[in-house]
């Protein structure tokens, strides 16, 4: 680490410039405006009568909140490759309790998330002792544990052939419904993200990425926060879970495999890891590009693996870090 | 239940060649190698085709595993994990990049060579009784050579020079380098030896459960649990690991339906990891 880097004394205590704004940031905020104007507003009625394009983006919207979890946890220094069981816990928690025992889904949704994120706050606690590649693979292992759990959870889960016909959410029945929906759930996200990420509590989750022992050491409560983080990420795996559960109508042990998770995590990477907004970038830029591939859609895994290799040769630190004014704010935060 | 010890003894020897393979990589260069289980299934492909399809001998068959796999070990460290490691800001960088040789390995294997289950007739014919448990011959050769593998590959780190310098470079990599070691060969060397190790792995388990382009995934994810119930990056601990899970397996599959096993296995070994998260043999850390 170079010299002029090391922040003086006086740049730690009045901290980096955003601090001074309440809440997140007017760049943040005028950039959250400018986002639910295109998602809400030109977007529907540019695609009003392409229900295809709009389930696709439905797609992409929900995908990017689920990755907005992933990314929580890359921000406290973890790779966490279980959102996509977490999103199996959400889907199958709405599934059951709405074919089950007819609960609205809109109930359904926030007891989704809690459950996603109980389970996550109860693992949690004990593997987050775990750092990098050993984290990395014990999530691993539990994205394939949770699908088995659900394979065999007899009359519960239904075995393989899974959960059919959950019903649709009250009020919610037509693509452009689903798709605001989902707009509006991925807006609140973010704005929940980017709230977190400029709060101390995102300084804190920087901090321990940095360097856990010395956050630590400076009277951070480590073990308690990066539950907390872990298991908020899992919350939104959760809700996202619950929300597939009622697009597709259907759940099934084979909805989320290993592969899913990766692609969570490959969507924060694309886009950039050190911006809130890079998993949202990345989910839309795979998404969208996907769907215009045609033809070539049988090779999507074969792809991603390129990519996935492209991305770590030429463009390490994501789309996002093209933009020429945000670097510097990256690597400020890295140097501090 | 002298089946189960027969048949764990089996799993186990084979499943320690992948832990050993992944742990050599592991340990020299840092890397957690997430195509350790398409490796394997590269491995087990060139035998179906050498030995298999043009009916050439065995041996030379095994020698073809190792070769492809461990070049296709070599050419990744130098083309791609050394660039990125002088480039990358932060170590995920490498491990998704692995992810991604990964995923490219398995797609191109599933073009390659088709979706299709594949297998090859016994390479011996025959089956040993012992006390109660039957022991096809062919089991047991493939216990021989996984045993005589794991020894010369002990023997080999232990005593040979480039061995030595492997050791060194998994202690401390600058060091290493003030010593006068070629790191870079050194890596080479012991990524391609690695791969190898998955081939020769894979190879070998063909004749016995045959092969698919898709079951790399669960083969690394196995790698995986043998190296955090072993401790990572420790070869005595690896092969504790391997025999950990190939009895577990064993046992498993002679008394529970299907997939509970691996469930089980899970839960067993998260639990475990509580208590032990360095696990068996492993340094403590974090």
């Amino acid at each position: 680490m170079s010299m002029q880097s090391l922040p003086t004394p006086e740049a730690q205590r009045t901290g980096p410039r955003r601090v001074r704004f309440p809440g997140i940031g007017a760049g943040h905020a005028a950039l959250l405006l400018a986002l639910a104007v295109v998602l809400v507003g030109v977007l529907p009625v540019a695609l009003s009568g392409r229900p295809y394009w709009l389930n696709v983006l439905t797609n992409a919207a929900v995908l990017s909140f689920v990755s907005l979890g992933v990314w929580v946890i890359f921000a406290i220094g973890r790779v966490n490759i279980a959102q996509g069981a977490f999103a199996m816990i959400g889907g199958y928690t709405t599934a059951i309790l709405s074919t089950r025992y007819g609960v609205p889904f809109w109930v359904c949704l926030p007891l989704s998330a809690v459950s996603a994120g109980l389970v996550g706050a109860l693992i949690g606690w004990p593997i987050l002792r775990l750092k990098g590649v050993y984290f990395a693979m014990v999530t691993l292992s539990l994205t394939e544990a949770v699908r088995l759990a659900f394979l065999n959870g007899g009359e519960v889960t239904n075995g393989a052939s899974g959960i059919v016909n959950v019903p649709r959410p009250a009020g919610i029945d037509s693509p452009l419904a689903f798709y605001l929906f989902a707009a509006v759930l991925l807006l609140l996200g973010l704005l929940g993200v980017l709230r977190l990420a400029t709060s101390r509590l995102g300084w804190i989750f920087r901090s321990m990425r940095q360097n856990e022992e010395l956050a630590a050491s400076i009277g951070i409560d480590v073990s308690h926060y990066r539950v907390l983080a872990f298991s908020l990420c899992c919350a939104l795996g959760g809700i996202g879970g619950s929300f597939f559960a009622v697009f597709h109508q259907n759940i099934y042990p084979a909805s989320y495999s290993v592969q899913d998770s990766i692609n969570f995590m490959l969507y924060c990477f694309l886009g950039g890891l050190d911006y809130v907004l890079g998993p949202v970038v990345g989910a839309f830029v795979l998404v969208i590009g996907f769907e215009l591939l045609g033809e070539l859609q049988e090779y999507q895994s074969l792809l991603y693996g390129i990519l996935m290799i492209a991305c770590m040769l030429v463009l390490p630190n994501g789309i996002l870090s093209l933009w020429p004014g945000r670097r510097d704010t990256a690597k400020a935060e890295d140097g501090a | 239940m002298q089946q189960i010890l027969v048949n764990g003894v089996v799993l186990s020897a084979n499943y320690a060649l992948i832990a050993l393979g992944i742990t050599l990589i592991f340990s020299i260069m840092n890397i957690l190698n997430f195509a350790h289980g398409q490796m394997f299934m590269i491995g087990g492909f060139m035998v179906y085709y050498v030995y298999g399809v043009h009916g050439l001998s065995y041996g030379l068959a095994l020698a073809t595993a190792a070769l492809v796999a461990g070049a296709i070990g070599a050419l990744f460290e130098i083309g791609l994990f050394r660039r990125v490691k002088r480039i990358a800001a932060r170590e995920e960088n490498s491990m998704l990049l692995a992810v991604g040789t990964a995923l490219l390995l398995e797609n191109g294997a599933l073009f390659a060579f088709g979706e299709k289950q594949r297998g090859v007739p016994p390479v011996v014919g025959g089956v040993y009784r012992i006390g109660d448990a039957f022991l096809p011959a062919n089991r047991l050769l493939v216990v021989l050579v996984s045993l005589a593998l794991i020894a010369a590959l002990l023997l080999f780190v232990q005593y040979t020079k480039p061995g030595r310098a492997m050791r060194a470079l998994a202690q401390d990599r600058e060091v290493t380098c003030l010593m006068g070691v070629d790191v870079g060969r050194i890596s080479v060397l012991g990524f391609a030896l690695g791969a190898a190790l998955a081939g020769l792995a894979g190879g070998l388990l063909v004749t016995v459960s045959g092969v698919n382009a898709g079951i790399g995934t669960a083969v690394s994810t196995k790698a995986f649990i043998m190296i955090m119930i072993g401790g990572a990056g420790v070869v005595a601990g690896s092969i504790l690991g391997a025999v950990a899970l190939g009895f577990a397996e064993a046992i498993g599959y002679a008394l529970l339906p299907g997939s509970v096993t691996y469930l089980l296995i899970f839960v067993g070994m998260i639990l475990f990891l509580c208590f032990r998260p360095q696990g068996l043999m492993g340094k403590p850390w974090g």
